[in-house]
C-alpha cells in the first residue's frame, strides 16, 4: 500500500499558520512525524492560505525537502503552480492532480513525463462526480488509454475513482468500490488506484473508524495507494493488518512495527 | 510466437555480511569472508546478481566430539582431542573460515567452565588465521555465561557467534555489540519467528545488517524440502524488500547429514545404499548442495570429502562465462 501523508494541508490551521508566518519547524515535524508513521509519500497543499500559492507551494517543498526525500505530491487544482512546482520534485514527486478530461490529461501527462514524476488522474469531467460505476470506469480508461499515448507508465499513473462522504452520498462508498474491482483489471500492469481516503467521512462522527472500515473494504477491492492521515495509529493499523492478510507480507507478533521499518 | 520473459525484477537485496577483521580493522585474520549480497532467487543468475561465494567453515568442537560416527573419527583422528590441532588440520582443507562448537561446556558432555571455553577460543585464533564461528552448547543458562567470556576474548576479531533464540536473545546480543561480533538468529523451523527474532534484536540495539540467521537445516531425506520452502518464503521476502528478512542464511550441513541413518549406518544394516566409506561424504555432499539451491550463504561442514565436493561444485557455479 502506497500511503501519502495527507496532513500538509492548509486547511489545518496549524499548517496554514506556519504558511502565513513562514515557520518551518511546524511544516518539518509534520513531514518527520508522517514518514515515521510509515507513509510513502507527502501530500503538500497550500490550501487557501492569504500568500502566492505558488510562492507558498515552493516554500513548502523546499522546506520538506530539508528533512526527508520521499516523494511530494503536488495538492493544487492551479495549473500554474504545477508548472512551477513539479520541476522543483523532478524524478521525486506526484502531481496531485488532473480531471479525465482529454485536454487536460494531455498536458498534465506531458507535464509528468518531462519531470519523471507520477500523476493522479480523477474520474470527474465537466459534468462533474459520475454518481455510478459505470462512468467511473469509462473515465478511468480514457485516462489509461491517454497515459499509453502519452508514455506515462501505469506505475506513476494513479486513477481516483473519487470517494464522497458517506453522510451526503450513501451508494458512493459501494459504487467506488465496485468501480475499484473494475479498474484494477484496465491493464497489465494495472495502473495504481488512489483514493482521498478521508472524504468519505466529512463532517460525519467517528471519522476515523468510518475511514478505517472504508481503507479495508476499498483494499480488499483492489485500493492500492491513498492519501490518507498516516498519524491515525489505528487507521495505518488497519491497513497494515489488511496487507498482512492479504499475504503481502509475513507474520512475525511484531508485525505492526515490522511494517513501520521498511525501508 | 515470441517466448514471454519471465523474469523477476527484484528491488532489494540479502544483506551483506563481513566475518573476521584484519590488522588494518583491529584484529589479527590474513582475511576475511563475506556472504550474502544475492539480487535474485538462488542462482538465477538473469533475474540479478547471485551474490558472494557461499562460504565453508570446517566444524571443530573442544570436547573430543566422541558421539561422531566413525567415518568422521576415522578422517581427524587423533587430532580432535585437542581444538588446536584440529584447526590445524583442518585448515588444511582450505575452508574459508572454521566453527568452533563449545560443546565441551555443555553440562552433560564436560561441562567445561567460561574461562575454560574463553581459553580455547583464545588459542584457536591464535593458531590459525581465518576467520572463526563460535557457537555455543545450546543450554541457555550455560551459553549466558560462556559466551560473553568468549566475546570478550576473541574482541576485536568481528567473529560469528551462536545464537541468540526468541526466549534467550538478551545476553548474547549485548556481549556482541560491545566486543564487536556478528551474530546467529536461529528459528526453529519458523519464518514468523525468524522475523520476530531479528526486531527483538533491533530492538535492543542490534544492527540487523550485522545478523546471519538460522532458520534450520535438514538432511537430505529428513524433510530438506520444507526447509526448502521455508528459506525460499524468507528470500522472496527479503528480495521483496523485507528488512527483518534480508539477513544471509547458515546452514549445519555437517550435523545434519551424520545424524540421518543413512550416513553412518554399517553396510550390513543398509543393504543396497553402498559403502559406508562414500555414503556418508555424498549425503554431506548433498545436504549442502541442496542447501546451496535453497539459498544458504554458510555451510558448516564436517567430513573433508564432503568438504572438496562442495568447493568444486561452488567453483563451478560461481565460474563467471569468459566474456
Amino acid at each position: 500500500m502506497y500511503v501519502i501523508g495527507e496532513r500538509i494541508n492548509g486547511m489545518f490551521k496549524n499548517v496554514r499558520r506556519a504558511i502565513e508566518e513562514s515557520d518551518k519547524t511546524v511544516i518539518q515535524e509534520l513531514a518527520q512525524a508522517q514518514v515515521k508513521a510509515g507513509a510513502d509519500a507527502l501530500d503538500m497543499n497550500v490550501g487557501p492560505a492569504k500568500a502566492d500559492p505558488n510562492e507558498a507551494m515552493l516554500w513548502l517543498i523546499d522546506t520538506v525537502r530539508e528533512v526527508t526525500d520521499v516523494p511530494l505530491a503536488i495538492d493544487t487544482p492551479k495549473w500554474a503552480v504545477q508548472q512551477a512546482a513539479v520541476p522543483r520534485v523532478a524524478g521525486q514527486g506526484i502531481i496531485n492532480s488532473c480531471k479525465a478530461d482529454l485536454d487536460q490529461l494531455e498536458k498534465y501527462m506531458e507535464l509528468a513525463v518531462a519531470n519523471d514524476v507520477g500523476l493522479v488522474a480523477l474520474t470527474i469531467d465537466q459534468q462533474g462526480v459520475p454518481a455510478d460505476v459505470e462512468r467511473r470506469v469509462e473515465l478511468g480508461a480514457q485516462i489509461a488509454t491517454k497515459a499509453m499515448e502519452t508514455g506515462l507508465p501505469m506505475e506513476r499513473l494513479f486513477i481516483d475513482p473519487i470517494i464522497l462522504p458517506v453522510n451526503v452520498a450513501p451508494q458512493q462508498p459501494e459504487n467506488v468500490a465496485a468501480a475499484l474491482q473494475q479498474l484494477k483489471l484496465l491493464s497489465d500492469p494495472p495502473p495504481h488506484l488512489i483514493l482521498g481516503l478521508s472524504n468519505v467521512s466529512q463532517n460525519c462522527s467517528n471519522r476515523s473508524l468510518i475511514n478505517q472500515t472504508y481503507l479495508v473494504m476499498a483494499m480488499t477491492a483492489g485500493l492500492d495507494a491513498a492519501i490518507m492521515d498516516a498519524l491515525d495509529t489505528d487507521l495505518m493499523n488497519a491497513m497494515i493488518t489488511t496487507e498482512l492478510l492479504q499475504e503481502k507480507m509475513i507474520y512475525c507478533d511484531a508485525f505492526l512495527d515490522a511494517y513501520r521499518m521498511r525501508a | 510466437m515470441k517466448a514471454e520473459d519471465t523474469a523477476q525484477k527484484w528491488t532489494a537485496a540479502i544483506n551483506e555480511v563481513a566475518i573476521g577483521a584484519t590488522a588494518a580493522q583491529g584484529g589479527t585474520r590474513a582475511s576475511t569472508v563475506t556472504i550474502g549480497g544475492a539480487r535474485s532467487i538462488p542462482w538465477l543468475a538473469y533475474e540479478g546478481e547471485v551474490g558472494r561465494r557461499p562460504a565453508i567453515a570446517i566444524e571443530l568442537w573442544d570436547n573430543g566430539a566422541e558421539g561422531w560416527p566413525e567415518q568422521l573419527r576415522k578422517e581427524y583422528g587423533e587430532v580432535m582431542q585437542d581444538p588446536v590441532a584440529w584447526a590445524k588440520r583442518a585448515i588444511e582443507l582450505k575452508p574459508d573460515l572454521l566453527c568452533l562448537k563449545l560443546m565441551g561446556t555443555h553440562p552433560d558432555m564436560g561441562d567445561r567452565s567460561a574461562d575454560e571455553a574463553a581459553d580455547t577460543v583464545k588459542a584457536v585464533l591464535d593458531t590459525m588465521d581465518l576467520p572463526l564461528i563460535v557457537w555455543g552448547c545450546g543450554v541457555d543458562e550455560k551459553d549466558n555465561v560462556v559466551l560473553p567470556k568468549c566475546c570478550e576474548a576473541a574482541k576485536g576479531e568481528n567473529c560469528l557467534f551462536g545464537a541468540i533464540e526468541e526466549k534467550n536473545y538478551r545476553t548474547l546480543v549485548a556481549a556482541c555489540l560491545a566486543d564487536g561480533h556478528k551474530l546467529i538468529a536461529d528459528s526453529p523451523l519458523d519464518i514468523n519467528i525468524a522475523k520476530q527474532l531479528n526486531i527483538l534484536a533491533h530492538d535492543v540495539g542490534y544492527p540487523l545488517e550485522d545478523i546471519v540467521i538460522f532458520p534450520q537445516t535438514s538432511a537430505v531425506g529428513y524433510g530438506s524440502e520444507y526447509v526448502y520452502s521455508i528459506l525460499e518464503r524468507g528470500r522472496l521476502a527479503g528480495l521483496g524488500g523485507d528488512p527483518l528478512l534480508q539477513q544471509p542464511v547458515v546452514a549445519t550441513v555437517g550435523l545434519e547429514a551424520w545424524r540421518a541413518k543413512e550416513a553412518q549406518a554399517p553396510d550390513d544394516a543398509l543393504p543396497g545404499f553402498g559403502p559406508v566409506e562414500q555414503r556418508g561424504p555424498l549425503w554431506e555432499t548433498l545436504t549442502a548442495t541442496n542447501a546451496l539451491q535453497a539459498g544458504a550463504d554458510l555451510l558448516i561442514m564436517r567430513h573433508p570429502t564432503a568438504v572438496r565436493n562442495v568447493q568444486e561444485a561452488l567453483d563451478r557455479l560461481c565460474a563467471r562465462p569468459a566474456a
